[in-house]
């Protein structure tokens, strides 16, 4: 088999327990792709002689029925994995190799996946463009004439998965880390109901908002992944007591009578005309699979990502203040105590993570609690309660992803208003803690993927997917990359 | 409200942030630009309006308070930049 990384996930396990191909003829094709591909920056972090080992003893294994059978798997480098560097993309966590390993993946490997290593991210998942890495930019195996961001903060994630250095991933997504890339990278990204996985094991950034979630080339791919990583963990007060389902046999193409809703509020100033005619295109396909589209009102919208912006970085500035240069990671010198921890997190943190910590004190701090901190918890509870309503009379929302397809590297890093204005589709669902999907559904002008977001109720995954799984049939994307970037 | 030099520098210092003029100055601008964005929020009326701090909807339960043995000290003392004898080494403390 000539192209074994292209298979999808669900082909590759398929592929391998029927006995057309070995584990190891995977694993192997897929380490000898990553190691032609370093320009792409996609990993930090790689065991690729572990792997190979896994892979071996795997092919020895006389059942081979579990879900992942031999698939090789790298995670986004904000998941502990045992005896595996585990840095959040960010200086202050250099070498410091986690003695545990997350909930999610753990998962995973029970399952027979095979660790193929760590993939770059935004320092601190705080990013939508992979800039903020402390190991630098990841490059969209799209590109036009400039090298182009990969989206963010899951984009090692997101341009892995595109360009074939990894059959399916795990991201985490806080306001749109997963989905915004996958809409950047023509794949499937998928963030679950908040608590529908457990965060134990994650690099904490805003706890009452992360989530982890598949990202994949198709939605069959994401519902095995989801189907997997889901589930109560005793290790996560906040993780749901609902079991997993079976979401890939369950997964239907029939959407007939569902009752899609179109919030007028998703029609920002400045999106391109090219977004309106894909979302647009996604309303007719919802239309001749018999769906009943609704309009609807999210009237507070606009003040999702203002709300977003005083509760994470609040929830970010508190989660931080655990890296002190003590106990792991990078410490600096300090003639006493109080000034090593300063110049350990001044030296240790890059920029936009140090801005957050801030505005979080900030927002936290004696005499603008109320007037900040407060009040962005209120209008979370009006921008929750405008899905809520919109509920009562559609079964899932239909968006764009992202205001835009992938930019330049460096386009957007001197303004953050204007690099956090990408997340103005995704955030509103973290902040009402709803499913959120992203799937291919077309090109721009420039040859470049744009993706559709599906919304849907809490622990209404299965819908989402269903819908998904009928729009990716017929809008029967394909991705168009040239392997520009393979070093021989 | 607007963040001057002196705020930044409060807000570095119990953020335990060491900080520099050059620094300072990027951060007077971005942090303005942030507040200004977040004070959209003024426009809205909010005094009927319940906080909310979680998603969560199910009622949060207890678990067995049970002894587990780690035996990860070792492990655990392999990521410390500086330790001795079982103990975390920081600068003195104590005059």
């Amino acid at each position: 088999m000539s192209d074994i990384t292209k298979l999808s996930l669900v082909d590759t396990v398929n592929n391998i327990k029927n006995k057309s191909i070995s584990c190891e003829e995977v694993t192997s094709a897929y380490i000898k792709r990553i190691n032609k591909s370093k320009k792409l920056n996609c990993y930090i972090e790689s065991d690729f002689e572990q792997a190979i080992n896994k892979a071996k003893s795997l092919d020895n294994k006389s059942d081979k029925n579990k879900k992942l059978f031999g698939a090789p798997i790298a995670v986004k480098d904000l998941f502990c994995t045992k005896n595996l560097q585990t840095t959040a993309s960010s200086k202050i966590l250099k070498g410091f190799k986690p003695q545990y390993e997350s909930t999610v993946t753990s998962k995973l490997w029970d399952q027979d996946a095979i660790l193929l290593g760590k993939l770059n991210c935004d320092e601190f998942a705080m990013g939508s463009s992979n800039e903020t890495s402390f190991y630098g930019n990841v490059i969209n195996p799209y590109r036009n004439k400039n090298d182009l961001v990969p989206g963010g903060s899951s984009g090692g994630c997101s341009s892995a998965v595109a360009a074939n250095l990894t059959v399916s991933t795990v991201g985490t997504d806080t306001g749109g880390s997963i989905r915004q890339p996958a809409s950047f990278t023509g794949i499937v990204g998928l963030k679950p109901t908040y608590g529908r996985c457990s965060r134990w094991g994650i690099v904490a950034f805003a706890s009452s908002l992360d989530q982890a979630g598949p990202m994949t080339k198709n939605v069959k791919d994401a519902s095995l992944m989801l189907e997997v990583i889901s589930g109560y963990d005793q290790k996560d007060s906040t993780s749901s007591k609902k079991n997993s389902e079976n979401f890939l046999n369950n997964l239907s193409k029939n959407i007939k009578g569902t009752k899609i809703g179109i919030p007028k509020e998703y029609v920002v100033e400045g999106m391109s005309k090219e977004i309106q005619k894909l979302w647009d295109k996604g309303i007719e396909i919802c239309k001749s699979l018999g769906c009943e589209i609704i309009n609807v009102s999210l009237p507070h919208t606009k003040y999702a990502l203002p709300t977003y912006y005083i509760i994470a970085p609040a929830e970010a500035s508190s989660n931080l203040a655990r890296y002190d240069g003590v106990r792991y990671g990078f410490r600096s010198k300090g003639n006493d105590l109080i000034e090593m921890y300063e110049n350990t997190r001044g030296e240790g943190f890059g920029r936009e993570v140090k801005r957050r910590i801030l505005i979080g004190t900030y927002v936290l701090s004696s005499g603008y609690y109320d007037a900040y901190y407060l009040k962005a918890q209120k209008v979370r509870s009006m921008i929750k309660k405008d899905f809520d309503d919109v509920y009562k009379e559609v079964d899932a929302i239909l968006t764009p992803t992202a205001p835009s397809s992938a930019f330049a590297i460096g386009e957007k890093t001197s303004d953050p208003i204007s690099m956090y204005l990408n997340d103005v589709f995704t955030v509103p669902t973290n902040l009402a803690g709803l499913p959120g999907i992203s799937i291919p559904a077309g090109y721009d002008q420039n040859n470049l993927p744009l993706g559709l977001q599906v919304i849907g109720r809490h622990f209404d995954e299965q819908k989402i997917l269903d819908i998904s799984y009928a729009l990716e049939d017929e809008i029967k994307f394909k991705a168009s990359i040239e392997d520009w970037w393979i070093n021989e | 409200m607007t963040i001057t030099k002196d705020t930044v520098k409060k807000i570095s210092k119990l953020s335990r942030i060491s900080t520099n003029s050059k620094f300072e100055e990027e951060m007077i601008k971005d942090l303005n630009s942030i507040i200004k964005f977040v004070d959209q929020l003024n426009e809205l009326n909010i005094d009927k309006v319940e906080p909310l701090s979680s998603v969560v909807n199910e009622k949060a339960t207890l678990r067995e308070d049970e002894v587990k043995k780690m035996n990860a000290k070792n492990d655990i003392l392999k990521n410390s930049p500086e330790d001795n004898e079982n103990y975390y080494v920081v600068p003195k403390v104590i005059e």
